[in-house]
This record gives structure tokens, sequence and C-alpha cells, in this order.
């Protein structure tokens, strides 16, 4: 059967390279990087590279990049270990800023900080494509606020946050506190879905902490980085021996970590497969709101090239998908029937899209191989996809 | 490889997948004796039930059914499932048909989906109701 894939904000495949990069560090190369014999000291070369590397793409010091899990591993950490850190030095309970639309990685643990008496969150509005307005952030800072935490692009609807101007608002901010005898502000994002597309130079982001996972751009799943602004306080979540730099304990997964690298390096291309993706995307656009009652949903033009979410009215989003992938089309929805959880999604509710639309959600994300094909191929099955789907419903 | 017939069969049975693919006694009655429809706002779903009602042996029957489904997967295999289960059988009986009877049918459904089923069961005990009542005016 023809496999096409248009899920790749979900996860990607692991570049051949990426595999490559990895193999000698299962088989031959698999000392402890703690160790200090030659296969322990081969190792930690090679962890000690790749943060290098990353650095060096962050434009961040090589003692600021921490290896994690995962995003939602990174997530956590900056939370938790930011808030309980300010926690144990001072008895003001802090404050965090987020927003409505996060992923469940930072919605669930404010909630769990909020719920452990350890920090009281405010969760900003969005407007009808999904953004966050700077002067939100600057109206919802309290004297007790310690921590701002946007994502940078939202995995639902692909819309890009104003990340930058947020944090020229909270370095300002910050001045004005220093006067004053107020704590700092620190500023986190969750780069997860920016990393292959957008600048994620911290400087001119103006953040104190990014997440990242490598899954998303064709690193092996089980790999992130949490970005550390030096100075900034943080108390480990996962205690254990002193591995980076005392902030994340356990062995390092050096061969993830090595196939993380690589993954970096080939980021340096990705202009190239950016431009292309923005292609394939308008076309994707075009040819998808051709059929009648389907809306486009994120920003028009504040986007990432390779997410496109769609309202298709009449159809329900899970039948889409589950039609599309009986054609050998992978695709995915943010309705309530796929995420195993009741109610539709918070993305789409905090848009204001009414909950009878937002089950008709479904979301093709487009990766490096997606080829022109893939996405004719898409517009040609797509279009009685929803005509069998709105012949069933009742009218 | 990415085998996408195996992607979804972790969430439902290839019985849920025969009856969404292919859905049975799908459409509408135009002349029905009996009709209701079933919406979960929660969920999205709305299901739409005709009913048909004939004589067999003294008994009143389904003669004939259709469903009309806007929902997720379970949502439309469910409602295919019961229309396959009633057909031909008396009203008593159809009504005793419940949400556990449908998903056992299907070989099962995802505790998630458990109240899409919910649906059908209820869809169609109205349109039953909503013949009986009809019968009582005239």
């Amino acid at each position: 059967m023809k496999k096409v894939y248009l899920d790749y904000a979900a996860t990607t495949q692991v570049d051949i390279k990426v595999f490559m990069a990895m193999k000698p560090y299962f088989l031959q190369k698999f000392g402890n990087p703690s160790e200090p014999h030659f296969l322990g000291q081969q190792a930690r070369r090679v962890v000690e590279e790749v943060r290098f590397k990353i650095a060096d793409f962050l434009g961040a010091g090589s003692d600021e990049v921490i290896f994690t899990g995962c995003a939602t591993e990174s997530i956590n950490l900056a939370h938790k270990g930011l808030v309980e850190s300010l926690n144990s030095e001072s008895k003001v309970k802090p404050h965090i800023i987020t927003s409505s639309v996060e992923h469940k990685a930072v919605l669930e643990t404010c909630r769990h900080l909020k719920n452990s008496v350890k920090a009281e969150v405010t969760y900003l509005p969005v407007d009808e494509f999904g953004r966050v307005k700077a002067e939100d952030v600057l109206n919802a800072i309290r004297p007790d606020t310690c921590l701002v935490s946007i994502m940078y692009v939202n995995n639902e609807v692909g819309t890009i946050q104003p990340i930058k101007e947020i944090g020229a608002i909270i370095k300002k901010a910050n001045k004005d506190r220093l006067n004053s005898g107020l704590s700092r502000i620190f500023f986190h994002t969750d780069a997860t879905q920016a990393i292959g597309h957008l600048d994620c130079n911290v400087d001119y982001l103006g953040v104190d902490l990014l997440s990242l996972t490598g899954h998303k751009f064709y690193a092996p799943k089980g790999v992130g980085v949490l970005y550390v602004r030096n100075e900034t306080p943080m108390q480990r979540q996962q205690d254990g021996g002193g591995q980076e730099f005392g902030i994340r304990a356990g062995t390092e997964n050096v061969p993830y970590i090595a196939g993380l690298g690589k993954a970096f390096e080939l980021l340096k291309k990705r202009k190239e497969v950016t431009s292309r993706i923005e292609i394939l995307q308008k076309k994707l656009i075009t040819g998808v709101l051709k059929i009648p009652n389907t809306r486009l949903v994120g920003h028009p033009k504040e986007r990432v090239p390779h997410i496109a979410s769609f309202i298709i009215e009449g159809a329900e989003g899970e039948s889409v998908v589950l039609y599309l992938s009986d054609k050998g089309i992978i695709a995915s929805s943010g309705s309530a029937c796929t995420s195993g959880i009741a109610g539709p999604s918070h993305v789409l509710t905090a848009m204001g899209v009414a909950p009878e639309l937002s089950h008709g959600s479904v979301r093709f994300s487009i990766g490096k191989d997606t080829k022109e094909e893939d996405i004719d191929y898409l517009l040609k099955v797509l279009p009685d996809v929803v005509t069998k789907l709105r012949r069933m419903a009742p009218r | 490889m990415i085998k996408t017939d195996n992607l979804f069969n972790q969430l439902y049975s290839k019985k849920v997948m025969e009856h969404f693919k292919n859905p049975k006694n799908m459409g509408e009655i135009k002349d029905a004796d009996g009709v209701a429809t079933v919406g979960n706002p929660i969920c999205g779903d709305v299901m739409k039930f005709y009913i048909k009602v004939g004589k067999k042996g003294g008994s009143e029957i389904i003669s004939d059914v259709k469903f009309q489904t806007l929902g997720c997967g379970a949502a439309i295999a469910t409602s295919s499932m019961i229309t396959t289960l009633v057909k031909g059988q008396p009203l008593e009986k159809a009504e005793k048909v419940t949400k556990q009877v449908i998903a056992e049918a299907l070989g099962g459904l995802p505790p998630v989906k458990m109240h899409c089923s919910v649906l059908a069961d209820e869809g169609l005990k109205k349109a039953i109701k909503n013949y009986r009542q009809r019968n009582r005016k005239t």
C-alpha cells in the first residue's frame, strides 16, 4: 500500500546519518562517560562534543546545555526546578505566567505546582489565531512573578508566538525590578516545534530556559535538552550522581546524545529544507481549502512551514484520520476522540472555536522527505473521504 | 516501515474497523415509523435512527432500520452494529440491547469510547419510543 507520512509534528523518522552516528556507541564505544579509562573517555568525548555543538546552535555556553530524556522532562525540570529553588530561598510563593495553549507538559506541570501549593499560575488568553499578546504578559506581571513560560510554536495549529517581543518586555521589566528591589523574572520557552525551522538563539529570543526534543528533527525519541542560562536557580528533580552539572542525575544516554549531535549538524541545511516545505505547505493549504466548508486554523502569516491544521465541517476528525489511514495517509487530529480525553482540544477552545467545529479538526505536518506527489495524493483522496463522511452524517 | 493498518488496531478491534469502513444500514428511511436524534455535546457525536415497524407472528418487529451518524470511529461502528443486532427483532427485544451488548458484538471498545455506544442504544430506544408515541395518537 502507498504510504504518505504527514505527521512530522508528532514525530519523525531517524535520519540514516543519525542512526549511523549512534551505532558505534551501542556496540563498541559503550563506555560510561564517568569512568577515567579510555573507553569511558571515548564516550565522554562525544557527549561533550555534542554539548558544544548544541550550545553553538543556541548561542549559549556549553555549561548551559543539560541533556534530558525528552522535552516533557526538560519542561518539568525547568518549571519545578526553578520554583522549588525559589521556594527554598524565600517565603514568597512564586507566580508563573503561562498561556492557555501550551502543551500538556507545561499545563500539567503548572497544575502540579499550584496543587502542591508551591506556586500560583496565571493563564493568558490567545486571539482567534492562537497568539498570545506580548502586552498581556506585561500586564500580568506581579511583584511575586518569577517565571514566564510561553511556547515558541503551538503544536496543534502551528502559530508562532512573539517570543522575542516577550523576551524584550521581560528584560525591561527586570531592569525596573532590580531598581525597586524585586527579584528577577525568568523566561522559559518550549521550542519543541520550532527547532527545525526558526531562529533558536537564546539571546535573540531573550530566554533563560529553553526545552527541546530530538525526535521532531530526525533524532530518536528519548533524548532532549534543557538550556539553562547561567545563574538561573535550579533544584534538580532527579537525584543521584553528579552528572549534567549536578542538575540531572543518571548515566548519560551516550548513543542518543551522539545521534542528537548529528541531527543538529544536519540542521545546518535547514534553510533549504524550510523553503521547500513552505512551497509544499502553500500547495497543501490551497488544495484543502478547495473542499467546501473547510477552514485553516492558526495564524495566516505567523506560522511555521511544517504544520497546517484545518476544521472540516460535518466530518469528525478521528473518522477523517482513520479513513485517510486506510488509504495510506498518516495525519493527526486534535479531536477529543483521538486524544483519548473527553472534551474538545484546549487549544481550539482557547482560540474561540465552537466545540461542534473543533471536533472536525485535522492536522497535516510535513517534513524533509515530503514530496510534491505526496501532497497531490492527499488532495486526491481527502475530498472523497470528506464527502463519504458528510453523506453519513444526519442533516 | 510504518504499517498504517496496525496503527489503529491497538485502538479499535478488527470488527469495529469493519463496521467503520463499511457501515451497515447507513442512510435514511423517508417514510419511517419512528425517528430519533441523540447527541453528545462533549464528544461531538450526533446520531439519527430511523425504524420501520412490521408484524410477525403477533408481535411488532423492526422490519427495517437505518442510521446517520456524525462522529468518531466508535460512534459510526456502534451505530452500524446496533442496526444489524435489532433488524428483524421484536421491539421488546430491540429495546433491551445495552451498550455492553453492542461493545461485545464489536469485539470490545476502548474504555474511553464507551460513552459513544451509550448513544447508539439510547438512539434506538428513542426511535422505538417515538414510534409508540405516534401510534398512541392515531
